[in-house]
């Protein structure tokens, strides 16, 4: 429904020129497609599931009871809730990605939440290599993969578990684990 | 200690009540289960070798034997949060469907709203709201820590919540754990009853009042509300639903939990409450070894 109203909101602004600037102190359901975009730089639902699944994997599918939001320059949060565009309130379900940079970043909680849908650009951790990463720590490692930023993960009980999004770059992974969330384990 | 004096006349076996107040609380978490289920999130505790009972009344319950329950894999990864046994009672009780429109009126630091997301299997939507900001950002951090994607945080003044912003113009459930005295949370603090004062629980029982009142307002008819504290003070429990029965359309509706505990008060000084109250419950802290807590549940009538 909000998708309609968004193709709507697309044809009064006029197709191509004259986009709003974003602001960034309040929630904006993403357009559809970028053909609906009205605000400058905005992201759209497409393009942000489709990073998912072109980079890590991710089915398309898994987003489908979601949607998506911006506030902040280039913070999308994900919701599963009921919300009309624009809303200003303190949050909307979770961060999952920062756009509007050249190399777009998940973040660690969303990773750990939906990571184990995964199937490309995860890198398995050794016991001793998952708590220096949980720990926040840089460390050198061997991986074959594309450069730039994973999911790691480690094996718990029989089933691989993601730990959080790390930078790989130069034979190094960099954990992206937030200050607040490192854990000495 | 003190203070709980004045409940000697109300708790059976006031010196064991008293006894369990004094000592510490172990510590015990929550079972997220937006993050794993259940049974994973045990294999990970048992391949980890973190010994752990499981509540009788609760599976999603755990009692943890390690002195930093915050350093374990299961809370790295979310499945785990701590909270206090009690603390998880309210939202068992509001019991919070999948798809439906839920308010927590008090929410920070979030584990009962992050509860009930995980009672919605994460689908619907919970407006979880604080009227202090400080402590919205704790509120902030356990919503992504534990990947609650059905909440909704806002930063207002409970009692005069405004609907504006939202899509719908009322909630099927709303949860009032409201600020209050803590008495009940003195094993965990025990400095919980240094600021004591009779003049401090009045006081907060009008703020309760109000917003339990506009709890019921922006509640459909049919639907469910829930009122607790972590409290022994009746001014602050059966008085405030008391006001509520005499102020709003509702009704107190029996409150079934699988633990140990006493009815709600049907008087107290010189004043008497409806005989409903007794279908509310009150938790002492010598009954399961946990916290003290009260509960009601009320229906919506109008």
């Amino acid at each position: 429904m909000a998708d309609e109203s968004d193709a709507e909101e697309a044809v009064a602004n006029g197709a191509d020129g004259d986009l709003e600037q974003n602001v960034g102190q309040r929630f904006d359901r993403l357009p559809a497609t970028p053909a609906e975009r009205t605000v400058e730089g905005r992201v759209s639902r497409e393009e942000v599931v489709d990073y998912f699944a072109d980079r890590f994997g991710i089915p398309p599918e898994t987003f489908d009871d979601y949607t998506f939001w911006e506030k902040g320059a280039g913070k999308i949060w994900i919701y599963a809730g009921e919300a009309p565009t624009p809303l200003s309130i303190e949050s909307l379900g979770m961060t999952c990605l920062r756009t509007r940079q050249e190399h777009w970043k998940p973040t660690t909680d969303f990773v750990q939440r939906v990571g184990r849908h995964a199937t490309d650009c995860v890198i398995e951790l050794e016991r001793e290599q998952a708590r220096a990463f949980a720990a926040g720590e840089d460390q050198a490692l061997e991986w074959d993969g594309d450069w730039g930023y994973l999911i790691a993960a480690h094996e718990l009980a029989g089933g691989l578990e993601p730990l959080g999004i790390g930078l790989y770059v130069h034979g190094e992974l960099r954990s992206m684990v937030p200050k607040g969330r490192q854990r000495d384990l | 200690m003190e203070p709980l004096e004045r409940y000697r006349p109300i708790i059976d076996d006031f010196e064991a009540f008293l006894e369990a107040c004094r000592r510490p609380l172990g510590n015990a978490v929550r079972i997220n289960t937006i993050a794993a289920s259940v049974e994973r999130t045990l294999e990970v505790l048992d391949s980890e070798d973190v010994a752990y009972e499981q509540a009788d009344w609760n599976p999603r319950v755990l009692r943890l034997e390690t002195d930093s329950p915050g350093s374990t894999w299961t809370s790295f990864h979310g499945m785990t949060h701590g909270q206090e046994e009690v603390s998880a009672v309210p939202p068992v009780v509001l019991d919070p469907q999948p798809g439906e429109r839920v308010w927590d009126a008090c929410a920070a630091p979030g584990g009962k709203a992050t509860q009930l997301a995980a009672l919605m299997d994460d689908r619907g939507t919970v407006v979880a709201n604080d009227s202090n900001l400080g402590r919205i950002s704790a509120l902030r951090f356990n919503a992504e820590r534990l990947g609650a994607t059905s909440l909704a945080v806002t930063n207002r003044d409970a009692r005069n919540y405004s609907m504006k912003p939202f899509s719908f113009d009322a909630f099927d459930r709303a949860l009032v754990d409201a600020p209050c005295s803590c008495e009940g949370t003195i094993r965990k603090n025990p400095d919980a009853l240094d600021d004591w004062s009779e003049g401090y629980v009045d006081s907060v029982s009008g703020i309760q009042k109000g917003i339990l009142r506009r709890a019921i307002q922006t509640t459909r008819e049919g639907g469910t509300v829930v009122y607790s504290t972590c409290t022994f003070a009746p001014e602050e429990n059966e008085a405030v639903v008391q006001h509520a029965l005499d102020e709003a359309d509702c009704r107190v509706v029996d409150v079934e939990v699988g633990l140990e505990h006493s009815p709600g008060l049907t008087e107290w000084g010189d004043e008497e409450f409806d005989a409903s109250l007794e279908d509310a419950i009150r938790i002492y802290p010598h009954q399961n070894d946990t916290g003290g807590f009260f509960v009601a549940k009320l229906e919506v009538t109008a």
